[in-house]
């Protein structure tokens, strides 16, 4: 259970962080013309008077109780916002994570095998321009094409909660830019991992014993070659995070990331800490996850 | 030079990487001679020729403001290039001495810091660029400090594997022997020991690094108009997407070649490091 302690550190960061940020939260939310009692009071209101140990215990003891605490802007519980943009985030990586994978590993084993044929020279080069791309263009890029010229699909918004049809609706463009740019990272991935494999001694003894290639690869390559790719998966799909952040922007997805641009924008120091011990143990679950299903796939790693 | 010599030689192998190299140098021609080259002023306004189409006097159209498209991309391609360039170079320093002095201290230092660096490690190097770049404003500095920073703790964990195992060569006890200081040390038998590695990963992260000056540009947390820079070019161009889509398309495909070129360079670069995978 190193997942508490690490907790733990990182909320101490987040919240030392926030606050040595420069500008006051009050006289941010007031304007530079506001009077210093108005300041003054509302500095209070917020809880900033208060000693930075002080704080630190009630940050701690609110998230305990599961409280996140109050947007600093407009008064009302961070619990509820990020319960409200949480499945929006959540539908979007998934949604890339799995379009990723159904897209990626099948064309990293087709590059693998194909090796410096007109093929793989492709995959790379689509692949590294996945990587190269930020995820704000590939957006607009989807956005003109699908939304403008051909007039299919919605530029902007989420879809509406209670309506399933709508919500995918809103879900196609957002989730193929993500998709997209998972796909390039799991190529590459499963590509040079597949290669490793192939160059082992077993695989050769596979292919002397006169089995067939086909059989090679799903039978002694694949199965080794999951590992890899799958502590691989876990690390993308925290950058897949990142990117989530700007592909939400762009489609104006009532998600955390947005919410986490709109705490930085107007310095609601208090929102951003909450979205950030989100974000962290978002994180923290997917590290975990990765970690136990290397146990599953290969029984040699066993975690008791 | 024989060592060198067969690097090149693997470089040039492969067919991407050279490729890459020679986008890369180009870009940075146009960087470098942004005044002789660009036609028109990148600020300058003219109400007159405002949404100009591509084509014509102006050969990447004008924006709302009636500026000069192609000369603006021009002189971004500087931006970009600098915050890339400096950024790693920044992450790179912090990050290895970080890395090198914990490796070689040890003890609960080396605990504390490591640990931190875990936590850096964990977080998408975007979001953390975004929340240093929220604390400490916008600004070209800035973003400079805040990209490395956030790609700080990746060259403190190369930098500190190496120095934990060279801090138990004999030479080393033996540069203890004869009484040379700790930061001597350091300097003549660690860090050279570790450079290459080092200097590698700085390779490969310039392409991450240009990238995300463009995020957090696009987002409005980079560098503030009227400076142009591609990110912020995109950004002010998505307002205008139906009446003149080429505002965001033009600037954003100077990014992706941009980043594009280095992550070229960086495959050849990967194949050196890692022999079995020669193409």
């Amino acid at each position: 259970m190193v997942a508490i302690p690490t907790l733990l550190v990182v909320l101490s960061l987040v919240f030392l962080l926030v606050r040595v940020a420069p500008g006051d939260p009050a006289t941010a939310v007031l304007g530079q013309q506001a009077s210093r009692e108005a300041i003054e009071n509302l500095r209070t209101k917020m809880g900033l008077d208060k000693s930075l140990w002080q704080q630190y215990v009630e940050y701690l003891s609110g998230l305990l109780r599961g409280d996140l605490g109050k947007s600093l802007i407009s008064r009302k519980p961070i619990g509820g916002q990020v319960a409200y943009a949480l499945p929006f985030t959540l539908e979007l990586t998934i949604t890339g994570v799995l379009l990723g994978s159904i897209l990626g590993v099948p064309l990293g084993i087709l590059t693998a095998v194909h090796r410096n044929t007109i093929v793989d020279y492709l995959g790379r080069i689509l692949s590294l321009a996945g990587l190269s791309i930020p995820a704000f263009y590939l957006g607009i890029l989807l956005m003109l094409l699908f939304s403008i010229q051909l007039n299919l699909l919605p530029t902007v918004g989420g879809g509406q909660q209670r309506n399933v049809l709508d919500l995918l609706y809103h879900l196609v463009l957002p989730g193929l830019t993500l998709g997209l740019i998972m796909t390039a990272y799991v190529t590459r991935m499963t590509r040079s991992s597949i290669l490793n494999i192939l160059r082992q001694d077993y695989v050769s003894t596979a292919r002397s014993k006169g089995l067939k290639e086909r059989a090679v690869i799903y039978r002694h390559v694949l199965k080794n070659a999951m590992v890899p790719i799958l502590s691989v998966l876990g690390v993308y799909s925290i950058v897949l995070i990142g990117s989530s952040v700007m592909t939400e922007i762009v489609f104006s997805r009532p998600g955390l990331g947005k919410l986490m641009v709109m705490a930085m924008k107007q310095r609601d120091y208090l929102a951003l800490q909450s979205l950030l011990t989100i974000y962290a143990a978002l994180v923290l679950v997917i590290n975990l996850m990765t970690d136990l299903s290397y146990g599953i796939i290969d029984p040699r790693v066993r975690y008791d | 030079m024989g060592e060198n010599r067969k690097i090149w030689r693997t470089f040039r192998k492969n067919k991407i990487a050279v490729a890459g190299l020679v986008l890369t140098l180009i870009i940075g021609l146009i960087a470098l001679l942004a005044p002789m080259i660009s036609p028109y002023s990148p600020v300058k306004q003219d109400v007159l020729n405002q949404y100009d189409t591509p084509g014509g006097k102006h050969f990447f159209g004008t924006d709302n403001y009636g500026r000069d498209i192609l000369s603006r991309i021009i002189w971004a391609s500087r931006i970009s290039l600098l915050v890339g360039f400096f950024s790693v170079l920044f992450g790179m320093v912090v990050g290895s001495i970080a890395g090198v002095v914990a490796g070689y201290v040890g003890g609960w230092g080396e605990g504390v810091l490591m640990r931190i660096v875990d936590i850096g490690l964990s977080f998408p190097t975007l979001v953390l660029g975004l929340v240093i770049m929220a604390v400490l404003g916008s600004g070209l500095d800035k973003l400079v400090i805040a990209i490395g920073v956030a790609m700080a703790p990746r060259f403190a964990r190369i930098a500190h594997g190496p120095t934990l195992s060279i801090r138990e060569e004999s030479y080393i006890e033996a540069a203890k022997a004869i009484g040379a200081s700790p930061v001597r040390i350091l300097g003549r038998h660690v860090v050279p020991n570790i450079l290459g590695e080092i200097i590698v990963m700085a390779t490969l992260w310039v392409a991450t690094a240009i990238r995300i000056e463009a995020n957090l540009s696009f987002i409005g947390l980079g560098v503030s108009p009227p400076t142009p820079s591609w990110g912020n070019m995109v950004r002010a161009g998505v307002n205008h997407l139906i009446m003149a889509p080429w505002l965001s398309l033009l600037p954003g495909a100077a990014i992706l070649i941009t980043v594009l070129s280095f992550n070229m360079i960086g495959d050849g670069v990967r194949d050196i490091t890692d022999p079995k995978l020669q193409s």
